[in-house]
């Protein structure tokens, strides 16, 4: 493993995660914050909830983009449109499984059968996060997509 | 004390038509109250319905608009199913209002606040970016109340889809942003999804609530039901606080207090910019066409809002608002419009709903305002004339500031002898308006007294003092007619109008002047009412005397213009005008003693708070602020970056 070419093309690909995320939350396509939705787990003050969830995110990131160089590894083989497959079955993971976990993960999100509580007043993401807008799924699809194309075209073999 | 319960005989929802709402006349304007979170505002009328709301923000498209369409505007009413006797009031100084139902069964209290924005006092916990919660509670015998929720988008025009999310409430999503309505009451959704309804009877020491939220920020926060005392009660304290700042300590405290938290209310706290109203198309005449948007900010209002901010202690929103203003005009230097949006775009574009009936089918309602190509030259004045008394205060201009009121003053100098649309803004032409030619002046007398006391360095003093000389020139000869012994509002003219007792507010005549008291005489003559009310101009098109005159006249003579107890006099009996809340629109029916136009108004209370002071003034016996020297000490900096 490449683990120079893996902390450059993992934190630029992150990078462009979390900007194209956040445009798309800022054309108004969808509602989801993704750093104030990790941010909540540590704090609920809104502003240092965003800081704290931006930086997890990042090394969220670059933690996951291992997986993507280790599947590149193992194929010999790194190119952009593979790293895009990759993206979008990463994307499919998260929007199912991730997101139908969030409530029993989450220590400050509701769920549908309980309602909120004092501590748990966060409204949770619902299937394919469609709470936090009908266009979400395609953002974090489109999103994950340039990720996983941009750790395939930048990361060099071993 | 005991708080109260939730009732446990609720009725069973039904998804039977609603009664009540559909069957109250149109409330007078002044029969509502307002409620905000320096963000957006909400009108509740006497009848517990909540009947214009604007999310995110002051200047954005209507939720609940039934104030301009009973049948199609929206509106989300809480009231008693019995006839009821209503009293209203706000909790001490706070915006948190209490409307008091009364019937031969039993009284009960609808508490209405918005809970986020000014009062974020609490970041520490999770809190929605916009709530309104409203709680009722039974005080004694028993009372059933009818719950109609029905939200329409886009100002009534498009109809909102409202979906039960098991536990969590009931949602509806609208362009960018999701809508939570949640109910310690069982409400059923009707067929169409569009409208929500419920019934419930209350027993004394019993209590619901609900909570309305709004977010473009996923995921949402959804405070538990249980938990929404504590917010109500943070709020009042909040605003208890706030209002309890005020630096004033002279006859009608309440009232001025009350103005200044509505002039809080309308301060957009994110930007700094303070609107003139929360409303559009609220008419100055009742099935009549003068229906305007004024959900914007005008530079003219700069003065006398800077002034009263300032008098009252409020530095903060006095030094934002100051801000704003450079900020806003900053992308138009050295020209200025004379209204932006809340974050200085320009205004919109100015269009009519021919889909509304309007209030009282007055007709069109507009958005936007076509004011915003006008030439209006009394802005510049009005811009330096705030900054120069936020020096006087003891404020310091910093370099940056120094020279955008440089380059004002060099911009009026040039151009100060041009005809304009004025302050009264018709939309019939520009003419040379003695007001416009006032705000000239002031601002070149503001910049020389800037400059002779060291606030203003490297300005061409000799220049803004030959200008200065020139205009006052031009106003002594050409706007004072000597067949009606008054100085008259276009020059070479005949015609009179109200702005004309702002010669003394501004310094210009003194009050006593033998011109400026023959003036008050021919504008009370000529624009008086008998019950001591004063038209702005007269018009063939009649509508309501214009509020903000009469507390200038009030100003007029506690600047010397009459005696002390006359000014007292004045201003007592113009606070019956206000409503049962102490709110003012923007104009008295001089016929009923109603309000008319856009509510409520800001121009009107900074008029108010500025009379009140003005007498406050004489009483004490020092002299107004425009006539005051400047203060020895720095206060603090205003920095223009």
């Amino acid at each position: 493993m490449n683990w120079g070419s893996w902390l450059l093309s993992g934190f630029l690909a992150t990078l462009a995660l979390s900007t194209l995320l956040a445009t798309v939350h800022g054309l108004g396509l969808t509602r989801m914050n993704l750093p104030y939705l990790l941010g909540t787990f540590f704090t609920p003050e809104r502003e240092k909830a965003k800081i704290y969830g931006f930086v997890v995110h990042l090394f969220n990131g670059w933690a996951f983009s291992i997986l993507y160089v280790l599947i590149f590894e193992s194929r010999h083989s790194a190119t952009w449109w593979f790293g895009a497959m990759l993206g979008l079955a990463h994307a499919l993971f998260v929007l199912t499984v991730g997101m139908s976990l969030m409530p029993g993960l989450h220590p400050r999100m509701a769920s549908e059968q309980h309602g909120p509580t004092a501590r748990r007043q966060l409204e949770p993401p619902g299937f394919m996060a469609l709470h936090y807008g009908f266009q979400t799924p395609l953002s974090v699809f489109a999103a994950h997509a340039v990720f996983g194309a941009i750790l395939g075209a930048l990361y060099h073999l071993a | 004390m005991r708080r109260p319960t939730v009732p446990e005989n609720l009725t069973e929802p039904d998804k039977q038509a609603p009664t009540l709402h559909n069957t109250f006349p149109w409330p007078k304007i002044g029969d509502y109250a307002i409620i905000g979170d320096c963000r957006s505002a909400a009108l509740v009328s006497r009848q517990g319905s909540i009947e214009w709301l604007c999310w995110p923000r002051f200047d954005k498209a209507s939720i609940f608009a039934a104030i301009l369409d009973r049948a199609r505007g929206g509106h989300w009413h809480i009231s008693p199913v019995a006839s009821a006797s209503i009293t209203r009031q706000y909790v001490s100084d706070s915006n948190v209002l209490e409307t008091h139902f009364s019937t031969t069964s039993g009284s009960a209290v609808l508490t209405d606040v918005m809970t986020s924005g000014f009062n974020r006092f609490h970041l520490k916990d999770l809190i929605p970016d916009h709530e309104i919660i409203r709680r009722v509670t039974c005080v004694a015998g028993e009372m059933e109340f009818e719950i109609d929720f029905f939200p329409k988008a886009s100002y009534g025009k498009s109809e909102v889809e409202i979906h039960p999310i098991g536990k969590l409430g009931l949602r509806f999503f609208c362009g960018a942003g999701v809508y939570w309505l949640r109910s310690s009451v069982s409400l059923a959704i009707s067929d169409r999804a569009d409208r929500v309804h419920g019934r419930v009877v209350l027993h004394a020491g019993e209590s619901v609530h609900f909570s309305f939220s709004y977010s473009e920020e996923a995921p949402t926060v959804l405070p538990p039901l249980t938990e929404l005392d504590a917010p109500i009660d943070r709020a009042i304290e909040a605003w208890r606080k706030w209002g309890g700042r005020a630096n004033y300590d002279g006859d009608h405290r309440a009232m001025v207090v009350r103005s200044a938290l509505t002039l809080k209310l309308l301060n957009h706290s994110p930007s700094g910019a303070i609107i003139a109203a929360p409303t559009t198309s609220l008419p100055e005449r009742t099935g009549g066409a003068l229906n305007w948007d004024y959900r914007y900010c005008w530079l003219r209002d700069a003065s006398f809002t800077i002034r009263a901010l300032l008098e009252l202690g409020y530095w903060e929103e006095a030094e934002d608002f100051l801000e704003w203003m450079l900020q806003a005009t900053r992308l138009t230097q050295p020209k200025l419009r004379i209204l932006y949006s809340l974050y200085g775009d320009i205004a919109p574009v100015e269009r009519e709903l021919d889909y509304l009936s309007g209030y009282c089918d007055s007709r069109p309602v507009r958005i936007g305002n076509a004011a915003r190509d006008q030439l209006q030259l009394d802005v510049y004045g009005e811009v330096i004339d705030a900054a120069a008394q936020f020096a006087f205060h003891g404020g310091h201009l910093d370099r940056t500031l120094q020279k955008v009121l440089i380059g004002l003053g060099n911009y009026v100098a040039r151009n100060w002898d041009q005809a304009d649309e004025g302050i009264w803004e018709p939309r019939s032409g520009r003419q040379n308006h003695t007001h416009s030619r006032l705000m000239c002046w002031t601002a070149m007398d503001r910049l020389v007294r800037l400059c002779e006391h060291g606030d203003l360095k490297s300005a061409p003093a000799e220049d803004y003092r030959r200008n200065s000389n020139a205009i006052r020139d031009q106003i002594e000869r050409r706007a004072w007619n000597d067949r009606l012994q008054s100085y008259v509002s276009v020059l070479d003219s005949d015609e009179l109008d109200a702005s004309l007792l702002l010669l003394s507010w501004y310094g210009f005549a003194e009050a006593k002047s033998p011109r400026m008291q023959s003036t008050y005489r021919a504008v009370r003559l000529h624009l008086g009412t008998p019950d001591g009310l004063l038209y702005r101009y007269r018009t063939a098109n009649s509508e309501g005397t214009f509020a903000i005159c009469s507390f200038w006249e009030a100003e007029y003579l506690a600047l010397g213009g009459g005696s002390v107890q006359e000014a007292q006099e004045l201003f007592a009996h113009l606070l019956k005008y206000a409503n049962d809340l102490g709110l003012y629109g923007e104009e008295i029916d001089p016929k009923t003693g109603g309000t008319l136009g856009n509510f409520p108004q800001a121009f009107t209370h900074v008029g108010l708070i500025g009379a009140a002071l003005s007498i406050r003034q004489r009483e004490m016996g020092e002299p107004q602020l425009a006539h005051r020297p400047p203060a020895a000490h720095s206060h603090t900096e205003i920095k223009a970056t």
